[in-house]
């Protein structure tokens, strides 16, 4: 251009990975928000049993609440080693928040036979099992992909792959690790909580 | 090694479909919008031919069904969706000065999700089970209301071809989304802080935001709605308990944004070209970009205006009435900025300009009838008749499709380096024009004599054949107007005249590269100093950015 102010101020604009992956969780937070409202509206509407009171207990799953947040500080010590290019450190707390994130899981898996083998509460069974199954269900979905992506990672950092440049990718994995560990406080109050 | 089976055809095709270049992709979602276009066009037609007379026997019932919902859904998330993405992903990173989207294999990801998802859904022509277990294609209307779609009143498999290919497309739409929110805001080159950005670009952004909160909710009652059908879930299923105006509430919470999604481009269209074509700015681009701004918010809290008569409560009526007024306001600011813009220009009244100026008559025709919707009572009396077909054809017709031609006749030259014909163009119109008017603005009386939508015939004698033969009428007017679009586009693209790289004299960074852009966009990344680059490199003794 020929014709322009001496000086011209260039904007300061983000990484694209903030804004991509922050648009990723808006989107998230609008679905799982739906699924919310849903489960709340349905909230004792039941016409037939068995009810929330009857069936949901809250003593394995406080464990595993404790866990999957524990997990969010596991991934910020293990950034932070990462940072400090600590690769030990980095690949023994991502270890543990694999490992507390499957916890989460298998938690999930032995509410769900119990729920399913015991009680004979399925997705079929009345309104509060298809609210009950969908919102839990996605959430631990979710929780799946983490622990998937987690292990990814943490195998490249087994084979030697991973670097300290790598941190800024590693960290927009964590922010959706937090974000799903987000969603299960307010599932966790919404479900266990105040549904019950 | 030389590859033996190497031909010009095969090698194009494997550039196209391999391709993650933001033109290339832009181009297939258009062509395909377009093809699209005529699919649906051709369902019109044939509602048209069954209502021009009373106890008309062309289509059946049950077609008819299946016409009137693939031509909304159609229309909806095959035509207006792509094409408006399309652009924007032609577009913006010219726009703002980059040489491709963010994250460019997500956009072709975004793109073939889409592409999937429109088959999916004209499969179910062949595949699918409707109501009457004879028709194969949806038919349980656009937004497939709950307890139609359960197994009950839906047997067979077409509402699940809805469910599904709505899902797939709509993953590509949020993909799309994501990627255009970062574009937007961390590749604007040099110089173009936010409040130098073409106001497209403010528009598109809005619109991005919009589609990452309405469209996972409708990708949530999908679900739910699939869990149905499939698993023997009770989502929507009354005898369990459960509510089935969950789903309307669901619905029209993606529904009414999704609307705004449609209308923000055209807008977006109609304020890049009607400055140029006035040779003025933009009037009030600060508060066109505060409307824009606003539209965005306030279209999430107005869903429930389109279930005034499911029985609301007095004040959630009361709310919601009092919400959809409100939008009007920043809507209306918008009409008077393009107003203004037009006072006192040199206007040349070329093509693009010709239907920008139709959009804003037409569009605000449509606002206006959309007011009257938002008074309760009067919703009461012309809740789903026809009244509401002619409101929103004003508003998507009238508005959008007008905006969307504009835009690809001001862009054609840009895109294919040819100009298209103006004689063929202005003929286009006015077909279109009168075609339009005569085809929609006789709705509006017969929904006043009561004529109900989604009905595939009606008595003689009740006052409805006059309005309803105008409207047939309009519909063949308006098919001289498409024709003349296809011959002219397929005219100009092999005789087009050479466009040169700015044949409009236009302003803004995509008319300083070539006709059609290299791949890298820019050899040199621009920078700019104001909202008018070219305008600036143009008359550099007298730029834009001293006044800015």
């Amino acid at each position: 251009m020929t014709s322009q102010p001496n000086s011209i101020s260039v904007p300061k604009m983000l990484p694209h990975g903030h804004v991509g992956m922050m648009s990723v969780i808006t989107t998230e937070i609008f679905f799982f928000a739906s699924l919310i409202v849903v489960y709340l509206a349905y909230l004792g509407k039941s016409i037939s049993g068995p009810t929330p009171e009857e069936l949901l207990s809250i003593g394995l799953v406080s464990i595993n609440t404790v866990a999957l947040l524990a997990s969010s500080v596991t991934i910020i010590l293990a950034l932070k080693a990462l940072r400090s290019c600590n690769q030990k450190k980095f690949l023994a707390w991502l270890f543990v928040t694999v490992a507390l994130g499957t916890w989460f899981l298998v938690g999930t898996a032995i509410e769900w036979t119990g729920l399913i083998g015991d009680a004979h509460f399925t997705l079929q069974t009345n309104l509060f099992g298809s609210t009950f199954y969908t919102l839990v269900g996605f959430h631990a979905f979710h929780v799946t992909f983490g622990v998937c992506a987690l292990s990814f990672i943490w195998f490249c950092g087994f084979m030697g792959w991973v670097q300290k440049k790598h941190h800024q990718n590693i960290e927009y994995v964590s922010w959706y690790w937090h974000f799903v560990d987000t969603v299960w406080i307010a599932v966790f109050l919404v479900v266990y909580v105040i549904g019950r | 090694m030389i590859d033996k089976t190497y031909s010009p055809l095969s090698s194009k095709l494997h550039e196209w479909v391999t391709t993650a270049d933001h033109k290339k992709l832009g181009v297939m979602y258009i062509v395909c919008g377009i093809l699209y276009l005529f699919v649906a066009g051709c369902e019109a037609l044939m509602i048209r031919w069954q209502l021009a007379v009373p106890e008309n026997d062309v289509l059946s019932a049950e077609t008819y069904n299946a016409f009137f919902t693939m031509h909304g859904t159609t229309m909806i998330f095959l035509v207006g969706m792509p094409i408006i993405l399309g652009a924007a992903n032609y577009f913006i990173p010219l726009m703002i000065g980059a040489r491709d989207m963010a994250f460019p294999r997500l956009n072709a990801f975004g793109f073939w999700l889409f592409f999937f998802g429109g088959l999916l859904l004209y499969f179910s022509f062949l595949g699918g089970q409707g109501l009457s277990g004879e028709e194969g294609a949806p038919d349980v209307g656009w937004f497939a209301y709950a307890p139609l779609t359960s197994t009950t009143f839906s047997p067979g498999s077409s509402t699940d071809y809805w469910i599904i290919s709505l899902f797939v497309a709509g993953m590509g739409s949020i993909m799309t989304a994501i990627n255009l929110v970062t574009t937007i805001l961390t590749m604007r080159c040099k110089g173009m802080t936010l409040m130098k950005m073409p106001i497209f670009a403010w528009m598109m952004l809005v619109d991005a935001i919009l589609i990452l909160i309405a469209l996972p909710t409708l990708a949530a009652i999908q679900i739910m709605l699939l869990l149905d059908r499939q698993f023997g879930a009770h989502f929507f299923d009354a005898q369990a308990g459960a509510d089935p105006l969950i789903w309307q509430h669901l619905f029209w919470f993606f529904g009414h944004p999704e609307v705004y999604i449609l209308i923000l481009p055209g807008f977006a269209f109609v304020s890049e070209v009607t400055p140029v074509f006035s040779r003025k700015v933009l009037f009030g681009y600060p508060l066109m970009v505060v409307a824009t701004v606003s539209i965005g918010f306030i279209a999430l809290g107005v869903w429930a205006h389109h279930m005034f008569a499911t029985g609301l409560s007095p004040t959630i009526l009361a709310y919601f009435s009092g919400a959809t007024f409100l939008i009007g306001v920043p809507t209306g600011m918008k009409v008077f900025n393009w107003i203004a813009t037009l006072w006192g220009g040199q206007i040349r009244f070329a093509t693009p300009m010709l239907f920008a100026v139709g959009f804003i008559a037409m569009f605000t025709i449509g606002g206006l009838t959309g007011i009257m919707l938002a008074v309760v009572p009067m919703d009461w009396q012309l809740s789903d008749t026809y009244f509401v077909v002619g409101h929103f054809h004003f508003v998507l017709f009238g508005g959008l499709l007008f905006a969307i031609f504009s835009g690809f006749f001001y862009w054609f030259p840009k895109v294919t380096g040819k100009m298209l014909n103006e004689t063929l163009g202005k003929w286009q119109f006015w077909f279109l024009f009168a075609g339009f008017l005569l085809t929609f603005g006789p709705m509006h009386f017969s929904g006043f004599e009561g004529m109900p939508r989604r009905i595939y015939t009606y008595m003689p004698n009740r006052g409805l054949e006059f309005y309803n033969m105008l409207s047939s009428i309009g519909a063949v007017v308006q098919v001289f107007g498409f024709g003349l679009f296809v011959v002219n586009v397929l005219h100009s693209l092999r005789k087009g005249k050479p466009a040169g790289d700015d044949p409009w004299d236009a302003w803004t960074l995509e008319w300083s590269t070539t006709s059609p852009p290299p791949p890298w966009n820019f050899a040199t990344l621009p920078s700019i100093a104001s909202r008018r680059p070219l305008w600036d490199s143009k008359h550099p003794d007298d730029p834009d950015w001293k006044y800015e």
